[in-house]
């Protein structure tokens, strides 16, 4: 048996893990309760001023990047729990989608 | 008392059966009775033939592990009065060939066990006049829920990986290597990680947690496992940043 | 006399015969919903980057009614994701303290402090 390079799966996703736990609650509740019901106002200047800022920048790709993985990761293993194979199709499927949202939120967090 | 109780046991017998199949026993029902009671009840008056693995009856041999209703569970451990209001269904432990009725083949598992180096390994050896190996109670309560395991095997039936995939080390063989990685007096990890960190080691596992619901002894393998997880990661990042760090 | 030991099939299903599986087969599911919510949110940086008028336009799909159903089906399994992860924390770190292990339920209800002063301290952020 070899050792496994599984670790550089694994430790993101124990990461994206509690990053998700942490701050994806509050962040729906901000979204998707307080803003439709009116209670809190996003507008551009103030979501614009946070992401220029470099700080925020990185809470941003964090906040996103992290749990991103996380479910990647973990909907590949599912995958296997449910009879669907843990090839190659699955793994492109599952990492692909989190590179896109990971490529996607690094490129426009430096252009923004 | 004239109750009784129902026992849908499945029976394989090779040399007869080419597949197996249920077979139904009424027993008389006793309140301090547990289920391993009724299986030698069905041997000693009913039908000889029945084959099963039992030792002390006290939960501590680990040799009569089988699925009762669907649940990993001693034969010992698990009382009739929990389960006389219906049929009691008796298989051998999920995972594992049927060698003989509720006999399982476990030859897997004793390779998996002995692949792990279950034993103290020193970087350098001792000699008889260097004394006694010194440790604190503190040092013992690290790895002493992990040495309470009685290789019953309930964790293996429970677990869908092992269901999955029988090369998967298991919760046991697993939960043991940890409990060496955490005795002071041993210094082999980095031995036990080719098989313990591979593919079929610890990576196999998603905390699923039913192995440690199981286990008649609380050893926590799931915990165990998760651990391993993170120190075999440290271990990974650190051989890769800093190589040649702590030999 | 000869051995034929007899191999008992994996069903696919196998989860679905347990509700222990049942329970964890949701738990995992509980990720799917926060990475769909992710991708909510990399359309939204995507939209802040085009500028206020595409935000505005974002701002609006957030208050939607679809929208607002898809975030709280979301909501209920990123929560359920939070309170079972918080839950398996005593595993995996066993803590101990001058001696003597620190008390599982103490370490969890560390995590729901760090949650709760996390939530706070990003609702303050956003203006409540």
């Amino acid at each position: 048996m070899a050792r496994s390079n599984k670790p550089i799966l694994w430790f993101p996703f124990a990461a994206g893990g509690l990053v998700a736990a942490l701050i994806i609650p509050v962040l729906i509740l901000i979204t998707g309760v307080l803003v439709p019901l009116g209670l809190l106002h996003l507008p551009y200047e103030k979501m614009a001023t946070f992401a220029h800022n470099p700080i925020g920048k990185l809470i941003l790709f964090g906040a996103v990047a992290l749990p991103a993985w996380h479910a990647a990761h973990r909907l590949r293993m599912t995958a296997h729990d449910l009879g669907l194979g843990g090839g190659v199709v699955v793994k492109t499927i599952c990492y692909g989608s989190a590179w896109v949202l990971i490529v996607a939120t690094a490129v426009t967090l430096i252009m923004v | 008392m004239s109750e009784n109780v129902t026992l849908e046991i499945l029976r394989y017998m090779p040399e007869v059966d080419s597949e197996p199949h249920f077979q139904t026993y009424t027993i008389p029902y006793r309140d301090d009775w547990v289920v391993l009671d009724g299986l030698n009840y069905i041997k000693d008056q009913v039908d000889a033939t029945l084959s099963y693995r039992w030792s002390c009856h006290m939960a501590i041999c680990g040799s009569c592990g089988m699925m009762i209703n669907g649940e990993a569970k001693l034969a010992c451990h698990a009382f009739l009065r929990d389960y006389r209001h219906g049929v009691i269904r008796i298989e051998p432990l999920d995972h594992f060939p049927i060698e003989r009725d509720l006999v399982i083949v476990m030859d897997s598992f004793m390779e998996k066990l002995s692949s792990v180096k279950p034993y103290v390994i020193t970087q350098e050896k001792k000699s008889l006049s260097d004394g006694e190996n010194l440790q604190t109670p503190l040092q013992l309560m690290a790895f002493k829920q992990y040495t309470l395991c009685i290789n019953c095997l309930l964790c293996y039936a429970a677990c869908p990986q092992c269901g999955l995939n029988e090369k998967f080390v298991g919760p046991a063989a697993l939960a043991l290597a940890h409990r060496y990685n955490l005795d002071s007096r041993d210094d082999g990890k980095e031995q036990r990680a080719d098989v313990v960190a591979s593919n079929e080691g610890i990576w196999e596992c998603t905390f699923v947690g039913a192995c440690s619901e199981v286990c008649p002894k609380h050893v926590d393998p799931a915990a165990a496992i998760q651990q391993t997880k993170i120190s075999a990661s440290l271990d990974w990042f650190k051989a890769r940043l800093m190589p040649g760090a702590d030999r | 006399m000869s051995r034929r030991p007899y191999i008992r099939k994996v069903e696919r299903g196998w989860w679905l015969g347990h509700r222990r599986y049942v329970v964890y087969m949701i738990r995992e599911l509980s990720s799917l919903f926060v990475g769909l919510y992710c991708a909510l949110l990399v359309l939204g940086l995507v939209r802040l980057a085009q500028g206020r008028a595409a935000w505005d336009g974002f701002l609006a799909v957030l208050s939607s009614p679809l929208g607002v159903l898809f975030q709280l089906i979301c909501l209920a399994f990123a929560a359920y994701h939070s309170v079972t992860w918080f839950a398996l924390t005593p595993k995996a770190m066993p803590l101990a303290l001058r001696g003597e292990p620190v008390p599982p339920k103490a370490i969890v209800g560390m995590h729901y402090g760090v949650w709760a002063v996390v939530s706070l301290v990003v609702l303050i952020a956003a203006g409540i």
